[in-house]
């Protein structure tokens, strides 16, 4: 079959299925909604296989295959169609999105068989895989902006499912709000591209870039791409706009999974990683990517050591690994950078459906001082969220280690890359390892701090929530070894294998920078990334199962640090003195006060009113009631009628 | 014969004598004779114009403006009998109620 139809057909099924279960739903029962809505993102899988096989042997490989399927926007210069892009990174991408939303979609049929909204969840997850595939899969700047914003609203809508809860609901306006600030950035990042070269589609926009000589065009591309960047640290959350992801833990926990965690956060990956060539041309703008993400990575890492709820922890961590990735697209290993959003969705989305399944056994208690001792309970939570926790901890054999350590590796070594990230990064790699083990002894393992009531209900989930697990388990096992490392004789086959989409960007930075010359080789720098995953596992150990008044002396030690940890920095605090407040008493005080109740109300609105009965009671006195008058107004009106037609025509 | 000025001019007459009488008086039945005189003065203009000209335009209007005052007339004096009966009166200044 042809793979213009194929795509159509992995993109459009979720899309039906939303329309169908959103403006019907509410009749159908629980088993035709979850047939649907598991459906169509099967539906979407399959055929994701499908145009990934056939173009895997077209004759046009490994070039990317666009194909228009209609005329969206055409007014004068600029010109959008619908038309899809497909490479080798498409192909990736779709790949993960639609084996994990469908994982996901699965395991949601157990975890949401008795929160309500049933359809309402179903058509909210469908429409929000189609926009994910809308933006992995558009060819131009304005559709991907189609996806990126459908995939807002459906972030949106899902944060404040529970919208009877205050709580839910602030945290999904917080995460739209946050994100718009980076949209705006998008949009002018977009518009300078549109400017400068006079078209939006990727072919010819990348063409345009890589036909220009080096250092030609840098400030308006470094600007550009700042600006995208920008975009993309409100969608992946990174410094300085991540404060929404913590909050958006609020949403139903498959929510949290597919797209907190797995797919749309990495969007602003993606679209760097994408635009690799423009940032190629503007090394400083992506030298700030690099140097964010790591700073992100790591200023995330040590929030996350403090936390005691499940998913806020597990929420730090992702906004951590979502500095690596932006860390390897950084330094200009962009191929590490995408290895890990793949790796890291397999495990991360398990990491939050296994806490969600740890979640359901507690009657939705999330605090990790009311846990332990889960494991005999909880066996094949306890087994899977182990794996990836190991997996997240980058030891080998697991799917993170193999990502995490070519980023190090990069950061490094690579184009852009500078030992100081290396350290820093390695450093976040034992907090990660530390953390993540933290969770795991204070859930899994040690006495039981669960309350009796609990307790007495605590169960293992059913099959329905379980088998998505295990799937998710096997996939954070195997998922790296598609790029054995070459320290290990590996060919690192993931990588080359996107080599056609990053060479241009790549060869590009590499004759631009200076040759790396001695420092550490490969083999040395996978040691470090394992030590420091190794002695991070140790501590957390040694802390939480042995010696467990370890960490409260330590915090009472450093009660100034610990405060400063647990308080996240005081920078929802400094957000809301700094921006939320003044805006409000702005609203308040001038925009309410002066603007509406003074400027509209008063001036325009009544104004408006009082003109009208000032004037009407100036004409009224014409109107005496008196024939005589009215005669005489006829008659002056006919004598001023005669005089002005003679003098007109006379 | 008298040039077509001097009927132009009764006409006139005739017509600011009508006016002024209806802006002037009180007496409703007056004024009505007010209208009755105006509507005649421009008759006396269209005989004058028609006569001078040489065509019968100017006839023919007045037959229709002699109609129309004759049904004005009916309807006309049906109306003050009937604002006799219900004010007792006569004076237009009596006449004012369609105002606020």
């Amino acid at each position: 079959m042809n793979l213009e139809i194929l795509l159509l057909l992995m993109v459009l099924p979720p899309l039906a299925g939303a329309a169908l279960n959103g403006i019907l739903g509410r009749h159908f029962p629980q088993a035709a909604v979850s047939l649907i809505g598991c459906g169509a993102a099967g539906l979407s899988m399959v055929f994701a296989l499908l145009s990934a096989w056939i173009y895997s042997t077209s004759p046009g490989q490994p070039g990317p295959f666009v194909h228009e399927y209609f005329t969206w926007i055409q007014a004068g210069e600029l010109h959008a169609d619908y038309a899809l892009y497909y490479d080798r990174l498409t192909l990736i991408m779709t790949l993960t999105v639609t084996v994990v939303a469908f994982l996901i979609h699965l395991y949601s049929r157990g975890y949401m068989e008795h929160e309500g909204g049933y359809y309402r969840f179903f058509t909210y997850l469908n429409l929000f895989l189609f926009m994910m595939l809308t933006l992995v899969t558009a060819s131009s700047y304005p559709l991907m902006f189609v996806g990126w914003e459908g995939v807002g609203l459906c972030s949106y809508l899902l944060i404040g499912f529970y919208f009877r809860k205050k709580s839910a609901s602030d945290a999904g306006k917080k995460a739209f709000i946050v994100t718009r600030i980076g949209d705006a950035g998008f949009t002018v990042g977009v518009a300078l591209l549109f400017w400068t070269f006079h078209a939006l589609d990727f072919e010819t926009v990348f063409q345009r870039v890589k036909e220009l000589p080096p250092g030609q065009l840098e400030g308006i591309l470094t600007a550009a791409g700042l600006l995208l960047f920008l975009g993309a640290a409100g969608k992946s959350a990174q410094l300085p706009l991540y404060v929404w992801l913590p909050d958006a833990m609020e949403g139903p926990t498959p929510v949290s999974a597919l797209i907190h965690a797995a797919t749309m956060v990495t969007a602003g990956v993606y679209l760097v990683a994408r635009s690799s060539v423009i940032f190629a041309h503007a090394p400083m703008a992506l030298e700030v990517v690099g140097i964010v993400g790591c700073f992100t990575a790591f200023f995330a890492g040590t929030i996350a050591l403090t936390q005691n709820d499940l998913k806020r922890m597990l929420a730090y961590s992702t906004i951590s690994q979502l500095g690596y990735m932006f860390l390897g697209c950084g330094v200009g290993v962009f191929a590490a950078g995408i290895f890990h959003l793949m790796t890291h969705a397999f495990f991360k989305s398990l990491l939050f459906l296994a806490a969600g399944s740890v979640m359901h056994a507690m009657s939705g208690e999330l605090d990790m001082r009311k846990m332990g001792g889960l494991w005999r309970k909880l066996k094949t939570t306890h087994v899977t969220f182990l794996i990836a926790t190991i997996a997240i901890s980058g030891i080998p054999p697991l799917a993170g280690f193999f990502s995490k350590d070519e980023i190090l590796a990069g950061a490094y070594e690579g184009p852009l890359g500078k030992p100081w990230l290396f350290w820093l990064g390695t450093l976040t790699a034992a907090l990660t390892a530390f953390y993540m083990f933290r969770g795991l002894c204070m859930t899994f393992y040690g006495r039981s701090r669960v309350d009796p009531e609990t307790a007495h209900h605590l169960h293992e989930s059913g099959s329905k929530m379980t088998v998505p697990l295990m799937i998710l388990a096997f996939f954070s096992v195997v998922a790296g070894w598609v790029s054995w490392p070459k320290a290990w004789n590996g060919s690192e086959a993931f990588d080359h294998y996107l080599d056609p989409v990053f060479a241009p960007a790549t060869n590009f930075l590499r004759d631009a920078s200076p040759e790396h010359v001695g420092g550490l080789g490969p083999g040395a720098l996978m040691g470090f990334s394992i030590l420091a995953a190794v002695i991070g596992i140790g501590v957390a150990l040694w802390w939480y199962l042995k010696s467990t008044d370890i960490p409260d002396r330590l915090a009472e030690q450093w009660a100034g640090i610990y405060r400063l940890l647990t308080h996240k920095y005081y920078v929802d605090e400094f957000y809301d003195w700094l921006i939320v407040r003044p805006l409000g008493t702005v609203s308040e005080k001038f925009l309410w006060q002066v603007v509406d109740e003074g400027a509209i109300d008063n001036v325009m609105v009544n104004g408006a009113g009082e003109g009208t009965a000032w004037t009407g009671n100036l004409l009224r006195r014409i109107q005496s009631g008196n024939i005589t008058s009215y005669a005489a107004w006829v008659l002056l009106g006919a004598v001023l009628w005669v005089f002005y037609i003679l003098a007109a025509h006379g | 014969m008298a040039p077509l000025s001097h009927y132009l001019a009764l006409s006139a007459i005739l017509f600011v004598l009508g006016a002024a009488g209806f802006i002037v008086r009180r007496n409703i039945i007056t004024v009505f004779m007010c209208i009755e005189l105006m509507l005649n003065a421009v008759n006396v203009a269209f005989i004058a114009f028609a006569r001078f000209n040489g065509n019968l335009d100017g006839q023919i209007f007045v037959f229709f403006v002699l109609v129309v005052a004759a049904a004005e007339a009916a309807v006309g004096l049906a109306i003050i009998i009937a604002l006799h009966r219900n004010r007792e009166s006569l004076n237009i200044e009596d006449v004012d109620s369609m105002k606020m």
